[in-house]
Protein backbone atom coordinates (compact mmCIF):
# COMPACT_ATOMS: atom_id res chain seq x y z
CA UNK A 1 0.00 0.00 0.00
CA UNK A 2 0.78 3.62 -0.92
CA UNK A 3 2.39 5.60 2.20
CA UNK A 4 0.41 8.87 2.74
CA UNK A 5 0.90 11.72 0.22
CA UNK A 6 1.49 14.95 1.37
CA UNK A 7 0.17 17.06 -1.45
CA UNK A 8 -0.13 20.77 -1.92
CA UNK A 9 -2.42 22.06 -4.17
CA UNK A 10 -2.26 25.43 -5.67
CA UNK A 11 -4.87 27.70 -7.69
CA UNK A 12 -4.41 31.25 -9.64
CA UNK A 13 -6.72 30.94 -12.54
CA UNK A 14 -8.74 34.15 -12.16
CA UNK A 15 -8.95 36.13 -8.82
CA UNK A 16 -8.11 34.16 -6.11
CA UNK A 17 -5.68 32.93 -5.07
CA UNK A 18 -5.68 29.41 -3.10
CA UNK A 19 -3.42 27.44 -1.85
CA UNK A 20 -4.28 23.58 -0.40
CA UNK A 21 -2.98 20.88 1.66
CA UNK A 22 -4.35 17.77 1.51
CA UNK A 23 -2.62 13.96 2.66
CA UNK A 24 -3.92 11.20 1.22
CA UNK A 25 -6.24 9.02 3.56
CA UNK A 26 -6.83 11.89 5.91
CA UNK A 27 -8.04 14.16 3.35
CA UNK A 28 -7.84 18.58 3.97
CA UNK A 29 -4.90 19.77 6.91
CA UNK A 30 -5.19 23.24 6.23
CA UNK A 31 -5.91 25.74 3.12
CA UNK A 32 -6.17 29.85 2.77
CA UNK A 33 -7.58 31.57 0.06
CA UNK A 34 -6.90 35.03 -0.51
CA UNK A 35 -9.70 36.84 -3.08
CA UNK A 36 -8.91 39.91 -4.84
CA UNK A 37 -12.78 41.45 -5.43
CA UNK A 38 -12.32 44.13 -3.47
CA UNK A 39 -9.29 45.04 -5.96
CA UNK A 40 -11.23 44.59 -9.21
CA UNK A 41 -14.69 46.21 -7.60
CA UNK A 42 -13.12 49.45 -8.48
CA UNK A 43 -12.91 48.36 -12.08
CA UNK A 44 -16.09 46.91 -12.44
CA UNK A 45 -14.92 43.29 -13.57
CA UNK A 46 -11.77 41.50 -13.05
CA UNK A 47 -9.05 42.94 -14.80
CA UNK A 48 -6.45 40.28 -15.84
CA UNK A 49 -3.36 41.97 -16.07
CA UNK A 50 -3.89 43.02 -12.39
CA UNK A 51 -4.90 39.61 -11.01
CA UNK A 52 -1.72 38.17 -12.62
CA UNK A 53 -0.34 40.61 -10.50
CA UNK A 54 -1.62 39.78 -7.22
CA UNK A 55 -1.38 36.24 -7.70
CA UNK A 56 2.56 37.08 -7.27
CA UNK A 57 1.82 39.30 -4.13
CA UNK A 58 0.25 36.54 -2.52
CA UNK A 59 1.26 33.16 -2.97
CA UNK A 60 4.05 33.09 -0.91
CA UNK A 61 2.92 34.18 2.31
CA UNK A 62 -0.36 31.82 1.36
CA UNK A 63 2.17 28.53 0.88
CA UNK A 64 3.81 29.52 4.36
CA UNK A 65 0.41 30.06 5.96
CA UNK A 66 -1.19 27.09 4.62
CA UNK A 67 1.58 25.26 5.84
CA UNK A 68 2.13 26.53 9.56
CA UNK A 69 -1.39 26.05 9.59
CA UNK A 70 -1.09 22.42 9.24
CA UNK A 71 2.15 22.13 11.15
CA UNK A 72 3.91 20.66 8.18
CA UNK A 73 7.10 21.86 6.87
CA UNK A 74 7.39 22.43 3.31
CA UNK A 75 10.46 19.47 3.01
CA UNK A 76 7.41 16.81 3.54
CA UNK A 77 5.68 17.34 0.63
CA UNK A 78 5.24 14.55 -1.62
CA UNK A 79 3.70 16.54 -5.06
CA UNK A 80 2.49 19.75 -5.68
CA UNK A 81 -0.96 20.18 -7.98
CA UNK A 82 -1.43 23.41 -9.57
CA UNK A 83 -4.51 24.20 -11.81
CA UNK A 84 -2.92 24.84 -15.42
CA UNK A 85 -6.01 25.85 -16.96
CA UNK A 86 -8.69 26.95 -17.98
CA UNK A 87 -8.24 30.83 -17.19
CA UNK A 88 -6.97 33.65 -17.30
CA UNK A 89 -3.56 32.54 -19.19
CA UNK A 90 -0.76 35.67 -16.88
CA UNK A 91 -2.69 34.58 -13.71
CA UNK A 92 -2.68 30.64 -14.18
CA UNK A 93 1.31 31.32 -15.17
CA UNK A 94 1.67 32.51 -11.75
CA UNK A 95 0.50 29.64 -10.22
CA UNK A 96 2.29 27.27 -12.42
CA UNK A 97 5.92 29.21 -12.19
CA UNK A 98 6.17 28.67 -8.52
CA UNK A 99 4.56 25.05 -7.91
CA UNK A 100 6.95 23.77 -10.78
CA UNK A 101 10.39 25.76 -9.50
CA UNK A 102 8.90 24.63 -5.88
CA UNK A 103 8.58 20.87 -6.74
CA UNK A 104 12.24 21.29 -8.65
CA UNK A 105 13.42 22.76 -5.78
CA UNK A 106 11.97 19.93 -3.39
CA UNK A 107 12.72 17.20 -6.13
CA UNK A 108 8.50 16.25 -5.74
CA UNK A 109 6.57 16.04 -8.89
CA UNK A 110 4.65 18.66 -10.20
CA UNK A 111 1.16 17.82 -10.96
CA UNK A 112 -0.86 19.82 -13.33
CA UNK A 113 -4.55 19.55 -12.78
CA UNK A 114 -7.84 20.56 -14.07
CA UNK A 115 -10.06 23.62 -12.73
CA UNK A 116 -13.42 22.40 -13.20
CA UNK A 117 -12.03 18.58 -12.13
CA UNK A 118 -11.18 20.35 -9.14
CA UNK A 119 -14.78 21.97 -8.73
CA UNK A 120 -16.25 18.99 -9.44
CA UNK A 121 -14.67 16.89 -7.13
CA UNK A 122 -14.90 19.51 -4.49
CA UNK A 123 -17.91 17.54 -3.01
CA UNK A 124 -15.94 14.72 -2.10
CA UNK A 125 -14.07 16.15 0.29
CA UNK A 126 -17.29 16.88 2.63
CA UNK A 127 -18.29 14.21 5.47
CA UNK A 128 -20.63 12.89 3.32
CA UNK A 129 -19.31 12.30 -0.29
CA UNK A 130 -20.81 10.68 -2.91
CA UNK A 131 -19.48 7.95 -4.90
CA UNK A 132 -18.54 7.30 -8.68
CA UNK A 133 -20.33 7.63 -10.62
CA UNK A 134 -22.59 10.34 -10.87
CA UNK A 135 -23.67 13.30 -12.93
CA UNK A 136 -22.46 16.79 -12.31
CA UNK A 137 -23.31 19.84 -12.63
CA UNK A 138 -20.95 22.85 -12.40
CA UNK A 139 -22.54 26.21 -12.71
CA UNK A 140 -19.64 29.38 -12.33
CA UNK A 141 -18.88 32.25 -14.26
CA UNK A 142 -17.05 30.86 -16.64
CA UNK A 143 -19.12 27.19 -17.22
CA UNK A 144 -22.40 25.86 -16.93
CA UNK A 145 -21.97 22.41 -18.07
CA UNK A 146 -23.56 18.77 -17.21
CA UNK A 147 -20.97 15.88 -17.08
CA UNK A 148 -21.29 12.03 -16.54
CA UNK A 149 -18.51 11.45 -13.78
CA UNK A 150 -17.47 7.84 -13.88
CA UNK A 151 -14.47 7.91 -11.93
CA UNK A 152 -11.14 10.47 -11.67
CA UNK A 153 -10.44 11.47 -15.19
CA UNK A 154 -13.67 9.49 -16.66
CA UNK A 155 -15.76 12.80 -17.51
CA UNK A 156 -18.13 13.03 -20.61
CA UNK A 157 -20.02 16.03 -21.12
CA UNK A 158 -23.78 15.36 -21.74
CA UNK A 159 -24.56 19.54 -22.48
CA UNK A 160 -23.52 23.21 -21.70
CA UNK A 161 -24.52 26.86 -22.14
CA UNK A 162 -24.20 27.83 -25.82
CA UNK A 163 -23.65 31.08 -24.60
CA UNK A 164 -22.79 32.61 -21.09
CA UNK A 165 -22.57 30.52 -18.21
CA UNK A 166 -24.74 30.76 -15.44
CA UNK A 167 -23.02 32.66 -13.35
CA UNK A 168 -21.99 35.15 -16.27
CA UNK A 169 -26.02 36.05 -16.23
CA UNK A 170 -26.11 36.96 -12.93
CA UNK A 171 -23.35 39.27 -13.06
CA UNK A 172 -24.62 40.72 -16.13
CA UNK A 173 -27.91 40.85 -15.00
CA UNK A 174 -27.01 43.04 -11.59
CA UNK A 175 -24.62 45.04 -13.88
CA UNK A 176 -27.85 45.87 -15.99
CA UNK A 177 -29.94 46.64 -12.70
CA UNK A 178 -27.07 49.33 -11.40
CA UNK A 179 -25.76 46.95 -8.94
CA UNK A 180 -22.35 46.73 -7.40
CA UNK A 181 -19.36 44.38 -8.65
CA UNK A 182 -19.71 41.46 -7.88
CA UNK A 183 -22.88 41.41 -9.02
CA UNK A 184 -24.30 37.82 -9.09
CA UNK A 185 -24.39 37.20 -5.27
CA UNK A 186 -25.77 40.82 -4.45
CA UNK A 187 -28.40 40.35 -6.99
CA UNK A 188 -28.70 36.54 -5.22
CA UNK A 189 -29.77 38.48 -2.21
CA UNK A 190 -32.65 40.98 -3.50
CA UNK A 191 -34.19 38.09 -5.26
CA UNK A 192 -34.62 36.79 -1.26
CA UNK A 193 -36.28 39.94 -0.40
CA UNK A 194 -39.32 40.03 -3.43
CA UNK A 195 -41.30 37.65 -5.33
CA UNK A 196 -40.70 35.36 -8.17
CA UNK A 197 -43.63 35.71 -10.68
CA UNK A 198 -44.51 39.58 -10.72
CA UNK A 199 -42.60 39.68 -14.04
CA UNK A 200 -42.60 36.96 -16.60
CA UNK A 201 -39.37 36.13 -17.84
CA UNK A 202 -38.47 33.31 -20.31
CA UNK A 203 -37.15 29.80 -19.16
CA UNK A 204 -34.52 29.61 -21.85
CA UNK A 205 -34.58 26.14 -23.32
CA UNK A 206 -35.75 24.39 -20.69
CA UNK A 207 -37.87 22.00 -23.19
CA UNK A 208 -35.43 22.05 -25.83
CA UNK A 209 -35.49 18.38 -24.91
CA UNK A 210 -31.51 17.81 -25.07
CA UNK A 211 -29.06 19.06 -22.01
CA UNK A 212 -27.97 22.51 -23.29
CA UNK A 213 -28.29 25.52 -21.80
CA UNK A 214 -28.93 29.59 -22.99
CA UNK A 215 -28.78 32.21 -20.72
CA UNK A 216 -28.41 35.03 -22.49
CA UNK A 217 -31.81 35.89 -23.84
CA UNK A 218 -32.55 36.28 -20.15
CA UNK A 219 -30.59 39.48 -19.46
CA UNK A 220 -32.27 40.65 -22.68
CA UNK A 221 -35.56 39.98 -21.24
CA UNK A 222 -34.53 42.05 -18.03
CA UNK A 223 -33.57 44.78 -19.73
CA UNK A 224 -36.85 44.79 -21.70
CA UNK A 225 -38.84 44.55 -18.22
CA UNK A 226 -37.07 47.70 -16.84
CA UNK A 227 -37.89 49.87 -19.94
CA UNK A 228 -40.85 49.80 -19.36
CA UNK A 229 -43.25 52.52 -18.16
CA UNK A 230 -44.78 50.40 -14.88
CA UNK A 231 -40.99 49.76 -13.85
CA UNK A 232 -39.54 51.52 -10.78
CA UNK A 233 -36.41 50.92 -9.13
CA UNK A 234 -38.73 49.12 -5.75
CA UNK A 235 -39.35 46.80 -7.98
CA UNK A 236 -35.93 45.22 -8.61
CA UNK A 237 -36.33 42.77 -5.80
CA UNK A 238 -39.19 40.84 -7.82
CA UNK A 239 -37.30 41.16 -10.93
CA UNK A 240 -34.30 39.67 -9.09
CA UNK A 241 -36.42 37.05 -7.65
CA UNK A 242 -37.76 35.89 -10.94
CA UNK A 243 -34.70 36.04 -12.86
CA UNK A 244 -33.29 33.92 -10.40
CA UNK A 245 -36.27 31.62 -10.22
CA UNK A 246 -35.90 30.96 -14.11
CA UNK A 247 -32.36 30.27 -13.97
CA UNK A 248 -32.86 27.88 -11.16
CA UNK A 249 -35.86 26.51 -13.04
CA UNK A 250 -33.71 25.56 -16.30
CA UNK A 251 -30.85 24.34 -14.13
CA UNK A 252 -33.44 21.79 -12.17
CA UNK A 253 -35.25 20.63 -14.86
CA UNK A 254 -31.98 19.88 -16.82
CA UNK A 255 -30.43 18.26 -14.05
CA UNK A 256 -33.14 15.69 -13.70
CA UNK A 257 -33.03 15.24 -17.25
CA UNK A 258 -29.69 14.40 -16.94
CA UNK A 259 -30.31 11.63 -14.35
CA UNK A 260 -32.86 10.65 -16.21
CA UNK A 261 -30.71 9.85 -19.21
CA UNK A 262 -28.06 8.27 -17.31
CA UNK A 263 -29.50 6.42 -15.02
CA UNK A 264 -28.20 7.62 -11.94
CA UNK A 265 -29.40 8.73 -9.14
CA UNK A 266 -26.54 11.06 -7.35
CA UNK A 267 -26.08 14.36 -8.52
CA UNK A 268 -22.62 16.81 -7.54
CA UNK A 269 -23.48 20.05 -7.66
CA UNK A 270 -20.22 22.48 -7.85
CA UNK A 271 -19.05 25.78 -8.72
CA UNK A 272 -19.50 29.66 -7.34
CA UNK A 273 -23.64 29.37 -8.42
CA UNK A 274 -23.65 25.83 -6.21
CA UNK A 275 -23.48 28.17 -3.43
CA UNK A 276 -26.88 29.84 -4.58
CA UNK A 277 -29.21 28.41 -1.67
CA UNK A 278 -32.32 28.73 -3.82
CA UNK A 279 -30.83 26.54 -6.15
CA UNK A 280 -29.79 24.53 -3.46
CA UNK A 281 -33.11 24.15 -1.98
CA UNK A 282 -35.00 23.47 -5.34
CA UNK A 283 -32.40 20.98 -6.42
CA UNK A 284 -32.67 19.22 -2.86
CA UNK A 285 -36.66 18.88 -3.02
CA UNK A 286 -37.02 17.67 -6.80
CA UNK A 287 -34.11 15.24 -6.85
CA UNK A 288 -35.21 13.86 -3.12
CA UNK A 289 -38.75 13.50 -4.77
CA UNK A 290 -37.34 11.37 -7.31
CA UNK A 291 -35.24 9.01 -4.98
CA UNK A 292 -32.17 10.95 -5.88
CA UNK A 293 -29.22 12.30 -3.67
CA UNK A 294 -28.05 15.78 -4.44
CA UNK A 295 -24.46 16.49 -3.03
CA UNK A 296 -22.90 20.27 -2.83
CA UNK A 297 -19.38 21.00 -1.75
CA UNK A 298 -18.90 22.93 1.60
CA UNK A 299 -20.19 26.43 0.86
CA UNK A 300 -16.47 27.76 1.36
CA UNK A 301 -15.08 25.32 -1.41
CA UNK A 302 -17.97 26.75 -3.65
CA UNK A 303 -15.48 29.34 -5.16
CA UNK A 304 -12.29 28.86 -6.76
CA UNK A 305 -9.65 27.79 -3.93
CA UNK A 306 -6.49 25.17 -3.42
CA UNK A 307 -7.91 22.45 -0.89
CA UNK A 308 -9.79 21.28 -4.15
CA UNK A 309 -6.50 21.16 -6.40
CA UNK A 310 -4.40 19.51 -4.05
CA UNK A 311 -7.78 17.00 -3.43
CA UNK A 312 -8.47 16.19 -7.42
CA UNK A 313 -3.96 15.70 -7.00
CA UNK A 314 -4.16 13.48 -4.19
CA UNK A 315 -7.12 11.41 -6.34
CA UNK A 316 -4.92 11.50 -8.90
CA UNK A 317 -1.99 10.12 -7.39
CA UNK A 318 -4.20 7.36 -5.45
CA UNK A 319 -5.80 6.28 -9.10
CA UNK A 320 -2.42 6.50 -10.67
CA UNK A 321 -3.85 8.93 -13.01
CA UNK A 322 -1.28 11.71 -12.08
CA UNK A 323 0.90 13.36 -15.40
CA UNK A 324 4.51 12.26 -16.22
CA UNK A 325 6.90 14.06 -15.51
CA UNK A 326 8.09 16.40 -18.09
CA UNK A 327 11.47 17.88 -16.39
CA UNK A 328 10.30 21.16 -15.60
CA UNK A 329 8.34 22.57 -18.73
CA UNK A 330 5.31 23.60 -18.46
CA UNK A 331 2.59 25.47 -19.91
CA UNK A 332 -0.49 27.13 -18.62
CA UNK A 333 -3.67 26.25 -20.76
CA UNK A 334 -6.43 29.13 -20.90
CA UNK A 335 -8.70 26.85 -23.25
CA UNK A 336 -8.88 23.46 -22.18
CA UNK A 337 -11.95 21.46 -22.56
CA UNK A 338 -12.72 19.20 -18.94
CA UNK A 339 -13.55 16.34 -21.34
CA UNK A 340 -10.05 16.57 -22.98
CA UNK A 341 -8.48 14.93 -19.79
CA UNK A 342 -8.62 11.17 -19.22
CA UNK B 1 29.47 32.89 -3.67
CA UNK B 2 27.23 30.72 -6.14
CA UNK B 3 24.28 32.40 -7.89
CA UNK B 4 21.68 30.90 -10.33
CA UNK B 5 19.99 34.08 -12.48
CA UNK B 6 17.64 34.42 -14.28
CA UNK B 7 16.47 37.05 -16.82
CA UNK B 8 13.40 36.57 -18.94
CA UNK B 9 12.29 39.81 -19.82
CA UNK B 10 12.49 39.96 -23.21
CA UNK B 11 12.02 37.34 -25.67
CA UNK B 12 16.01 36.65 -25.91
CA UNK B 13 16.16 34.80 -22.32
CA UNK B 14 19.10 33.65 -20.55
CA UNK B 15 19.98 31.76 -17.18
CA UNK B 16 23.66 32.39 -15.64
CA UNK B 17 25.13 30.38 -13.08
CA UNK B 18 28.41 33.01 -11.19
CA UNK B 19 30.53 30.62 -9.42
CA UNK B 20 32.76 32.61 -7.26
CA UNK B 21 33.25 35.18 -10.10
CA UNK B 22 33.31 32.59 -13.26
CA UNK B 23 29.76 33.03 -14.96
CA UNK B 24 28.67 30.17 -17.26
CA UNK B 25 25.56 31.20 -19.12
CA UNK B 26 22.77 29.69 -21.52
CA UNK B 27 20.79 31.73 -23.60
CA UNK B 28 17.00 29.89 -24.16
CA UNK B 29 15.54 29.20 -27.53
CA UNK B 30 12.93 30.91 -28.35
CA UNK B 31 9.88 29.84 -29.44
CA UNK B 32 9.33 27.69 -27.69
CA UNK B 33 7.68 29.85 -24.82
CA UNK B 34 10.34 30.32 -21.68
CA UNK B 35 8.47 28.21 -19.99
CA UNK B 36 8.74 25.57 -21.50
CA UNK B 37 12.47 25.64 -21.39
CA UNK B 38 13.18 27.95 -18.15
CA UNK B 39 13.36 25.05 -16.05
CA UNK B 40 14.70 22.16 -17.88
CA UNK B 41 17.37 24.37 -18.87
CA UNK B 42 18.17 25.52 -15.02
CA UNK B 43 18.35 21.36 -14.29
CA UNK B 44 20.49 21.06 -17.03
CA UNK B 45 23.45 24.20 -16.12
CA UNK B 46 23.28 23.26 -12.71
CA UNK B 47 23.78 19.50 -13.90
CA UNK B 48 26.26 20.23 -15.92
CA UNK B 49 28.25 21.62 -12.65
CA UNK B 50 27.75 18.94 -10.92
CA UNK B 51 25.90 20.91 -8.34
CA UNK B 52 22.99 20.92 -6.40
CA UNK B 53 20.20 24.42 -5.79
CA UNK B 54 21.33 23.59 -2.28
CA UNK B 55 24.86 24.11 -2.72
CA UNK B 56 23.66 27.71 -4.14
CA UNK B 57 24.10 30.95 -1.88
CA UNK B 58 21.27 32.97 -3.50
CA UNK B 59 18.94 33.06 -6.60
CA UNK B 60 19.05 36.24 -9.04
CA UNK B 61 16.29 37.97 -11.26
CA UNK B 62 15.45 40.21 -13.70
CA UNK B 63 12.84 42.09 -12.46
CA UNK B 64 11.82 44.31 -15.42
CA UNK B 65 10.74 46.69 -16.87
CA UNK B 66 10.05 43.88 -19.74
CA UNK B 67 7.23 41.92 -21.09
CA UNK B 68 4.79 41.91 -18.18
CA UNK B 69 4.45 38.18 -18.67
CA UNK B 70 8.10 37.51 -18.98
CA UNK B 71 8.94 39.63 -15.17
CA UNK B 72 6.34 37.31 -13.85
CA UNK B 73 7.87 34.32 -15.04
CA UNK B 74 11.18 35.49 -13.81
CA UNK B 75 9.88 36.38 -10.27
CA UNK B 76 7.83 33.11 -9.81
CA UNK B 77 10.23 30.84 -10.38
CA UNK B 78 12.81 32.45 -8.66
CA UNK B 79 10.16 32.55 -5.80
CA UNK B 80 9.30 29.06 -6.07
CA UNK B 81 12.91 27.79 -6.03
CA UNK B 82 14.58 30.31 -3.08
CA UNK B 83 11.20 29.01 -0.59
CA UNK B 84 12.41 25.24 -1.35
CA UNK B 85 15.66 25.95 -0.73
CA UNK B 86 14.95 28.74 1.92
CA UNK B 87 17.94 30.85 0.01
CA UNK B 88 17.69 34.75 -0.87
CA UNK B 89 16.19 36.39 -3.79
CA UNK B 90 18.63 39.50 -5.44
CA UNK B 91 16.13 41.21 -7.43
CA UNK B 92 17.96 42.98 -9.94
CA UNK B 93 16.24 45.96 -12.39
CA UNK B 94 16.45 44.70 -16.05
CA UNK B 95 17.67 48.22 -17.64
CA UNK B 96 20.82 48.03 -14.76
CA UNK B 97 21.66 44.59 -16.33
CA UNK B 98 21.88 46.46 -19.67
CA UNK B 99 23.99 48.79 -18.13
CA UNK B 100 26.64 46.49 -16.83
CA UNK B 101 26.30 44.40 -20.61
CA UNK B 102 27.97 47.61 -22.24
CA UNK B 103 32.00 48.04 -21.74
CA UNK B 104 31.17 52.65 -20.62
CA UNK B 105 30.92 53.97 -17.57
CA UNK B 106 27.87 56.05 -18.78
CA UNK B 107 24.59 54.09 -20.33
CA UNK B 108 21.90 55.92 -21.49
CA UNK B 109 19.42 52.15 -21.69
CA UNK B 110 16.27 52.10 -23.26
CA UNK B 111 14.20 49.31 -23.94
CA UNK B 112 10.90 49.00 -26.39
CA UNK B 113 7.45 48.79 -23.74
CA UNK B 114 5.42 48.47 -26.96
CA UNK B 115 2.23 50.90 -27.15
CA UNK B 116 4.35 53.84 -28.22
CA UNK B 117 6.13 53.86 -25.18
CA UNK B 118 9.70 53.10 -23.87
CA UNK B 119 11.32 51.99 -20.88
CA UNK B 120 14.25 53.89 -19.84
CA UNK B 121 16.93 54.11 -17.23
CA UNK B 122 20.50 56.14 -16.93
CA UNK B 123 23.70 54.92 -14.76
CA UNK B 124 26.78 55.82 -14.52
CA UNK B 125 29.02 53.41 -13.21
CA UNK B 126 31.74 54.56 -10.28
CA UNK B 127 34.52 52.74 -7.88
CA UNK B 128 31.70 51.63 -5.55
CA UNK B 129 29.28 50.53 -8.30
CA UNK B 130 26.29 51.85 -10.37
CA UNK B 131 24.54 55.16 -9.34
CA UNK B 132 21.01 55.61 -10.85
CA UNK B 133 20.84 59.10 -12.75
CA UNK B 134 17.69 58.51 -14.36
CA UNK B 135 15.35 56.63 -12.68
CA UNK B 136 13.45 54.00 -14.74
CA UNK B 137 10.16 55.25 -16.27
CA UNK B 138 7.79 54.63 -19.31
CA UNK B 139 7.87 57.32 -21.97
CA UNK B 140 7.07 58.43 -25.28
CA UNK B 141 10.30 58.43 -27.18
CA UNK B 142 10.66 61.76 -27.76
CA UNK B 143 9.80 62.77 -23.78
CA UNK B 144 12.91 61.16 -23.07
CA UNK B 145 14.76 62.08 -19.49
CA UNK B 146 17.84 63.72 -20.70
CA UNK B 147 21.08 63.31 -19.28
CA UNK B 148 23.67 66.50 -17.89
CA UNK B 149 26.64 66.45 -20.16
CA UNK B 150 28.96 62.96 -20.25
CA UNK B 151 29.81 60.46 -22.01
CA UNK B 152 26.70 58.06 -22.40
CA UNK B 153 26.73 55.23 -24.52
CA UNK B 154 23.03 54.25 -25.85
CA UNK B 155 21.99 50.86 -25.22
CA UNK B 156 18.69 49.09 -25.81
CA UNK B 157 16.64 47.99 -28.29
CA UNK B 158 14.12 50.58 -28.45
CA UNK B 159 16.64 52.98 -30.16
CA UNK B 160 16.10 50.91 -32.96
CA UNK B 161 12.28 50.24 -32.74
CA UNK B 162 11.66 54.28 -32.28
CA UNK B 163 14.15 56.59 -34.57
CA UNK B 164 12.85 59.50 -32.38
CA UNK B 165 14.50 58.13 -29.57
CA UNK B 166 17.88 58.67 -30.86
CA UNK B 167 17.12 62.04 -32.35
CA UNK B 168 15.53 63.39 -29.07
CA UNK B 169 18.75 62.05 -26.96
CA UNK B 170 21.24 63.08 -29.96
CA UNK B 171 23.57 65.63 -28.35
CA UNK B 172 23.91 63.91 -25.64
CA UNK B 173 23.91 59.80 -26.44
CA UNK B 174 26.42 58.26 -28.44
CA UNK B 175 26.10 55.78 -31.43
CA UNK B 176 23.48 53.07 -29.40
CA UNK B 177 23.96 49.20 -29.41
CA UNK B 178 20.56 48.65 -31.02
CA UNK B 179 20.87 44.81 -30.37
CA UNK B 180 21.40 44.51 -26.60
CA UNK B 181 19.05 43.14 -24.38
CA UNK B 182 19.42 42.26 -20.45
CA UNK B 183 20.62 39.40 -20.30
CA UNK B 184 21.38 36.71 -16.92
CA UNK B 185 25.23 37.19 -16.93
CA UNK B 186 25.29 40.34 -16.09
CA UNK B 187 22.07 40.19 -13.94
CA UNK B 188 25.13 37.29 -11.60
CA UNK B 189 27.23 39.78 -12.02
CA UNK B 190 25.36 42.29 -10.40
CA UNK B 191 23.70 40.30 -7.77
CA UNK B 192 26.42 40.86 -5.12
CA UNK B 193 26.02 44.54 -5.15
CA UNK B 194 22.10 44.49 -4.20
CA UNK B 195 20.71 42.90 -0.98
CA UNK B 196 19.18 39.65 -1.29
CA UNK B 197 15.82 39.42 0.39
CA UNK B 198 13.10 36.96 1.30
CA UNK B 199 10.91 35.02 -1.63
CA UNK B 200 8.08 36.33 -0.44
CA UNK B 201 9.29 40.20 -1.21
CA UNK B 202 10.19 39.64 -4.58
CA UNK B 203 8.17 42.03 -7.04
CA UNK B 204 8.20 42.64 -10.47
CA UNK B 205 9.35 46.29 -11.67
CA UNK B 206 6.71 47.01 -14.09
CA UNK B 207 6.82 50.77 -14.00
CA UNK B 208 4.21 50.72 -16.81
CA UNK B 209 1.08 50.37 -13.49
CA UNK B 210 -1.79 52.12 -15.14
CA UNK B 211 -3.28 49.30 -16.71
CA UNK B 212 -6.86 49.87 -16.48
CA UNK B 213 -9.30 52.32 -15.67
CA UNK B 214 -11.48 52.39 -12.77
CA UNK B 215 -15.32 53.00 -13.49
CA UNK B 216 -15.33 56.42 -11.95
CA UNK B 217 -12.60 57.33 -14.58
CA UNK B 218 -14.42 55.83 -17.89
CA UNK B 219 -18.04 57.76 -16.63
CA UNK B 220 -15.26 60.48 -15.70
CA UNK B 221 -14.38 60.49 -19.38
CA UNK B 222 -17.69 60.01 -21.22
CA UNK B 223 -17.59 55.90 -21.31
CA UNK B 224 -19.71 53.46 -20.19
CA UNK B 225 -19.66 51.63 -16.25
Amino acid sequence: MMKPQLVLGIETSCDETGIGLVETGRGLLAHRVFSQIDMHAAYGGVVPELASRDHVRRIVPLIRETMLAAGRELSELDAIGYTTGPGLAGALLVGASVAESLALALDVPAIPIHHLEGHLLSPMLSSEPPTFPFVALLVSGGHTQLMRVGGVGDYALLGESVDDAAGEAFDKTAKLLGLPYPGGPILSKLAGQGEAGKFKLPRPMKNSGDLMFSFSGLKTAVLTATQKADFTPERIPDLAAEFQEAVVDVLCAKARAALAQTGLSQLVVAGGVGANSRLRERLRREIGKRGGKVFFPELEYCSDNGAMIAFACAMRIEAGKAAAATGGAFAVRPRWPLAEIS
Amino acid sequence: MKILALETSTELASIALSLDGQIIQTRLSSPPAHSATLLPEIRQLLAGQGLALTALDGIACGIGPGAFTGVRLACSVAQGLALGTDLVVHPVCSLLALAEAMNAREVYCAMDARMGEVYVAAYRREATGWVEVITPCCVAPDAAPLVPEGCWLGAGNAFAAYPALGEHLQSRVRVPDVACVPDAASIARLAGQIPGVDPALVAPLYVRDRVAQTVAERLANGGRA
